[in-house]
């Protein structure tokens, strides 16, 4: 963990209120500061200062190229977000990194593996698919969107395997939500793998329960690191806690009470 | 260069800095971004006799210059506390201050003498004023005579210094520190969050799963300021100061107004490294304004008041 200003080496808007920024660590060793960031975890970002936007801003890491670049997708859904995707190239963006803990992927062997994404969830899909992909998983992915004018990265995902694409209103792709897609479909895999809005997760989890999974929790954040306590979920089955910052954001799909 | 000694009850302090209770766990995760040497000294998270899990979420919200937060307690309780966190604080040469809470003036004396008994930490402080739970905290923090009962008969149970941490959510703050003061506390803190509320405009309810939160952040500096200034002119005892401070040049006002030593709190929310910083730059910025010593500071903006040493 560091705080640590990026460099904005590209912003593009990519989608309806939707920015890819591509982010570069200053004087970074590749090996010892970005090998062993996983896929899942995220960067807290100070979008202002303590005067204008005091909270920093969660936003998980879509993508990390071979010089060591991190990408960030997010949607302007707020203030924070809005400043932030007004920062162009060559600015700084203050963040503290990598945060949180990632899909284990280095402890799974797996043949197939299901993505399962909606809205501001499909970026930590796409590092997840791409680095599982390159251990030889094959990759399927279901993504949702609201609305065609908001689908991204619909090609990267197609290059990482099957990708269906779901859309509210059906304006792109499937109509509906992306577990009507799971019910219609029957779909062979070894784990799943899921992040979006909390009523999503609950329904994907609940439609795959039984399945080996994991799943990316959201929710309010204060410091980010684990010491404010703001930021938890409920244990399954237990009184008590976990830290989505910490502990989280990725739990196993039947650890945590949606 | 200005030393930044500080010498309060019980406590003697490299530097004033320290962070706030509830802003900095039990030190573990700032540990990994700097030494913890560097501070003047470490409050923990409140304490409670058994574990509390909080409240449920969202927890924190946003608001202009600040934040509002309704954690609810959480922490694992006093055992644990005392026999997994505070020995690892114990490898540092900081002094570390266990805040209390609790819903009975027993379950106040209880955690006290544990975390007393532990000879892992250097002083109490009281919190008799978190907002964020449904029984207890609070109204010890509006009712004079119920803050010199829980004061009284934690002094009679501990024997380390007692700080207690005053709530601005009460009418006269004037007169809950002297009931403190009178009731034996050694230093006071102030000040605790101010109750708030924010209403999400999509679901057209309060945001704060508890409803109501504190207020902390820049935004209520200077509430704090203006309550220190009044009770550093009827009370002789040490403050630690606290609400929004963000920089030095807030630390120093702070001290301006008769803080003898701060907390930085929802600042370590928004930049981690804000107590270090803070300690960095507080002695140039002392001698910028003319200051040859901490002690000079304290209490100096305070007008017509002739000897108010503070300790
Ligand atoms: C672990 C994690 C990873 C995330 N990754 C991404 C991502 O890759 N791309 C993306 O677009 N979004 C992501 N989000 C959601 C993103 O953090 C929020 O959309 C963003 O914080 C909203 O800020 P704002 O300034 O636009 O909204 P505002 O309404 O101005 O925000 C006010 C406050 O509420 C918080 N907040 C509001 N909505 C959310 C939310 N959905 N989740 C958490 N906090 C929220 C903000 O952080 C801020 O503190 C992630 C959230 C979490 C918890
Ligand atoms: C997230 C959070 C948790 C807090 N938890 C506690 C606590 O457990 N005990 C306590 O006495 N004060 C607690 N406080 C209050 C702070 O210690 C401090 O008094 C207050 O926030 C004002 O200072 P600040 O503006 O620098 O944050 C908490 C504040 C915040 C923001
Ligand atoms: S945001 Fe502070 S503990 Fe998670």
């Amino acid at each position: 963990m560091m705080q640590t200003e990026l460099t904005v080496l590209e912003n593009n808007k990519i989608a309806e209120e939707t920015v890819e920024m591509k982010l570069g660590i200053n004087n970074a060793n590749p090996a010892t500061d970005i090998g062993n960031f996983t896929p899942g975890q995220f960067l807290h970002v100070k979008v202002g200062e303590s005067d204008t936007a005091l909270l920093r801003r969660p936003i998980s890491i879509a993508d990390i190229d071979g010089n060591g670049n991190i990408t960030i997708i997010f949607k302007i859904s707020g203030r924070g977000t809005d400043m932030l995707s007004k920062r162009t190239s060559g600015s700084r963006v203050n963040a503290l990194l990598p945060c949180g803990t990632g899909y284990p992927v280095d402890n799974l062997k797996l043949d197939t593996a299901l993505l399962v994404g909606g809205g501001i969830g499909v970026p930590p899909l796409y590092y997840l698919g791409k680095t599982l992909a390159g251990s030889g998983t094959r990759i399927i992915s279901i993504l949702g969107f609201q609305k065609a004018e908001h689908v991204f990265y619909k090609e990267k995902f197609a290059e990482l395997g099957e990708s269906i694409i779901v859309t509210d209103d059906g304006s792109y792709g499937e109509k509906g939500l992306v577990t009507d897609c799971l019910s219609k479909m029957d779909i062979d895999f070894d784990c799943f793998f899921s992040c979006g809005p909390t009523p999503m997760l609950r329904a994907v989890t609940n439609k795959l329960s039984g399945r080996p999974g994991y799943i990316s929790v959201e929710q309010r954040m204060g410091c980010g690191i684990g010491a404010c306590y703001a930021c938890v979920v409920p244990v399954k089955g237990e009184t008590g806690f976990k830290k989505i910052c910490k502990d989280g954001p990725v739990f196993a799909a039947n650890e945590v009470s949606l | 260069m200005i030393s930044l000694e500080t010498k309060l009850p019980g406590l003697h302090l490299k530097n004033p800095i320290m962070p706030a209770s509830g802003c900095f766990g039990f030190g573990r995760e700032f540990s990994e971004l700097y030494d913890l040497n560097k501070l003047g000294a470490v409050v923990i998270k409140a304490a409670t006799q058994d574990p509390r899990y909080g409240n449920q979420t969202p927890r924190v919200a946003e608001t202009a210059a600040g934040m509002l937060n309704a954690i609810g307690l959480q922490n694992p309780g006093v055992e644990t506390i005392c026999t997994d966190e505070l020995p690892f604080l114990s490898q540092f040469k900081t002094p570390v201050i266990a805040n209390v809470a609790g819903s009975t003036i027993e379950e106040y004396a209880s955690v006290a003498k544990r975390l007393d008994e532990s000879g892992l930490i250097q002083a109490l402080e009281l919190n008799i004023s978190c907002p964020n739970v449904k029984e207890g905290g609070i109204q010890f923090g509006k009712d004079p005579v119920l803050a010199a009962e829980v004061t009284a008969q934690v002094k009679r149970t501990v024997a380390v210094p007692v700080y207690v941490k005053l709530s601005p959510n009460t009418a006269d703050i004037v007169q809950m520190a002297k009931a403190v003061e009178g009731a034996g506390a050694d230093g006071l803190s102030m000040i605790n969050t101010l109750t708030g509320m924010q209403i999400d405009l999509s679901s057209k309810k309060p945001l704060l799963a508890n409803q109501t939160g504190g207020l902390s952040g820049p935004a209520i500096k200077p509430i704090a300021i203006r309550m220190i200034y009044e009770v550093r002119q009827h009370s002789g005892l040490p403050i630690i100061g606290m609400g929004g401070i963000s920089t030095a040049e807030d630390v120093l006002e702070f001290l301006l107004a008769g803080a003898n030593a701060v907390a930085v709190g929802t600042a370590n929310i928004h930049d981690p490294f804000a107590c270090v910083n803070i300690i960095n730059r507080l002695p140039q910025l002392l001698e910028k304004y003319g200051f040859q010593n901490m002690e000079e500071a304290v209490g100096g903006g305070i007008r017509n008041e002739a000897n108010i040493s503070g300790s």
